[in-house]
């Protein structure tokens, strides 16, 4: 099975389709936070819906804001069912945290080696571990 | 994690059921950081208003005041989403408005101080070499960490009021020396003559590092820089870089002398500062909306904002937004510096940030508002998920597109 190692994890195991980005992420610069679609101009995953994916982020952007926001997706039920990160920072861990949703930083081999968008991942964070469980239809 | 035994009271409930929780959801947080233990700190600034908290957050606090909820360590706000002399005029919605109003009284109740202000560090409280704060906004915390030498992490709204009500925070990041050494070097040979000059240094830094322990070193300028330059470089490099902590050479207090053990060097002239100005897409030519925001303006921006303002009155149909906080405008009042901006046409929004204004997505459209122009790196970043397209002008620039009504 395809894996991912990841260096830092928060949160209980669960399941969900992947989403892949290329680029990084900011729920407050990059997301509409009612329907939880991506929607800043240019962001090469316009478009997309994080909700209820499991989203994979190189890095994560900006702002303080995002603390909240998180709490506040989950609340709405927009929220993903995990965060993979390459490089995170506080604020990301500290709204996920607060949220409940697990969140990852640090990740061995990058993703685009192993998961692509669609495909049915794992998330373990008791195990530091992403799963690929089966490939995407597409 | 190692606990004092103060801390182990807090756990076992001594301090309450809000502290207790407190300190448990920063003993999660501090674990996914390998943080050994938690410091204190002297001083939070948190953010809380109903558009970043939302329903959930306003429900999170009503249960703290519930559970008696107070503040161990002096705590102050940063800037929020509604100014209650505009929200009618601006058409936000009363609903939200009433629930702003609700968080105000509610964090009142706990001791936190709601000065509703982003630039705290010049107008509030100014830590010291080593004092560790907890704060957020990002940009306090670049200020915070690279002007003064204190100590603090990015903290996010539930994260900085959890250590008002614990009095400490997770060690790690930028409480750490290991975190606060510089890891590339940036050259700058430009003259850098206006803020928004700085915010795209900002830019620039910031775009090509994403990642918030990149720490870079600034040198080879022949000025020394203002506070306001350093708020705007600082605001940008968090903006676009998640960056939490940079060095000046010469100006900054742990800036470091030999900067030989730096193998990444990045140098910025003219050309690149101009190149960041002319990447901007005019989209529909619209120069209806000038903001200056994010950071709030300090007294001196508001002094040259009157100035270049003077006599002059914005396009008939365009809209002009200063923010600045209740300090600031008082005295911006009381110098006749906000009386000239109002004749000239401009609306000063207090205790706010414009990017952050409850219902802005709604004001955009009913304004048809597409592009917005500001002199502030920062905010023409952040803005992008309410559809606006921004451009980054120089402040004289700004000042000449709000009156002419003509994008360049």
């Amino acid at each position: 099975m395809k894996f991912l190692s990841v260096e830092k994890a928060y949160g209980p195991t669960v399941e969900g389709e992947a989403l892949v980005s290329e680029e990084g992420f900011s729920p407050r610069y990059d997301l509409d936070r009612w329907s939880g679609l991506i929607t800043r101009p240019g962001h090469r995953l316009e478009g997309a819906s994080i909700v209820d994916k499991v989203c994979f982020f190189p890095s994560a952007k900006g702002g303080i804001a995002a603390g909240w926001a998180f709490y506040d997706i989950k609340w709405k039920k927009i929220a993903p069912k995990a965060f993979i990160f390459g490089v995170t920072n506080p604020v990301m861990v500290q709204g996920a945290v607060f949220a409940g949703i697990p969140i990852t930083a640090g990740w061995t081999p990058h993703p685009r080696e192993v998961v692509k968008t669609g495909d049915w991942v794992r998330v373990d964070p008791g195990r530091r571990l992403v799963e690929v469980m089966r490939a995407g239809s597409r | 994690m190692e606990l004092t035994s103060e801390e182990r009271a807090i756990l076992a409930g001594k301090h309450g059921e809000a502290a207790r929780r407190a300190l448990e959801y920063q003993i999660e947080v501090g674990r996914f950081w390998g943080a050994r233990r938690l410091v204190p700190v002297s001083n939070v600034h948190m953010m809380g208003d109903i558009e970043v908290m939302g329903d959930a957050g306003l429900e999170y606090l009503r249960e703290e005041a519930r559970l008696e909820a107070r503040c161990r360590v002096p705590t102050t706000t940063n800037a929020r989403c509604v100014d209650f002399a505009h929200c009618d005029k601006l058409g936000q919605d009363p609903a939200e408005v009433a629930k702003e109003r609700e968080i105000i009284a509610t964090l009142r109740r706990m001791d936190v101080v709601t000065t509703d202000t982003c630039i705290n560090y010049q107008t509030v409280y100014q830590p010291h070499l080593g004092e560790h704060v907890a704060w957020g906004d990002t940009g306090t915390v670049i200020y915070a960490n690279s002007v003064f030498g204190a100590r603090s992490n990015f903290e996010a709204g539930p994260a900085a009021f959890a250590a008002a009500l614990t009095g400490r925070t997770p060690e790690y990041g930028f409480h750490l020396d290991e975190h606060r050494r510089g890891t590339f070097s940036v050259e700058l040979k430009a003259n850098l003559s206006d803020l928004a000059d700085w915010g795209a240094v900002g830019k620039l830094v910031g775009e090509a590092h994403q990642d918030y322990f990149a720490v870079p070193v600034f040198h080879g300028y022949r000025r020394t820089p203002t506070a306001d330059e350093l708020k705007h470089l600082g605001a940008a490099l968090a903006s676009y870089g998640s960056m939490a902590m940079f060095h000046f050479v010469g100006v900054t207090p742990e800036a470091p002398i030999d900067l030989s053990f730096l193998s990444e060097k990045m140098v910025i002239g003219e050309k690149e500062i101009e190149s960041v100005y002319s990447s901007y897409s005019l989209g529909d030519g619209d120069a209806r909306l000038v903001v200056f925001s994010g950071p709030q303006q300090s007294l001196p921006e508001m002094k040259r904002l009157a100035e270049l303002f003077h006599e002059r009155k914005i396009k008939h149909g365009a809209a002009c937004f200063v923010t600045t906080n209740g300090a600031v405008l008082a005295q911006a009042s009381a110098l006749g510096y906000a009386g000239t901006l109002q004749e000239a046409g401009v609306t000063i929004l207090e205790g706010v940030c414009f990017y952050i204004l409850q219902n802005l997505s709604a004001m955009r459209s009913r304004n048809r508002w597409t592009n917005m122009v500001s002199n502030s790196a920062k905010i023409v970043n952040i803005i992008g998920a309410h559809r606006f397209n921004t451009i980054l002008r120089r402040t004289a620039d700004c000042v000449e597109i709000a009156c002419s009504g003509v994008l360049r």
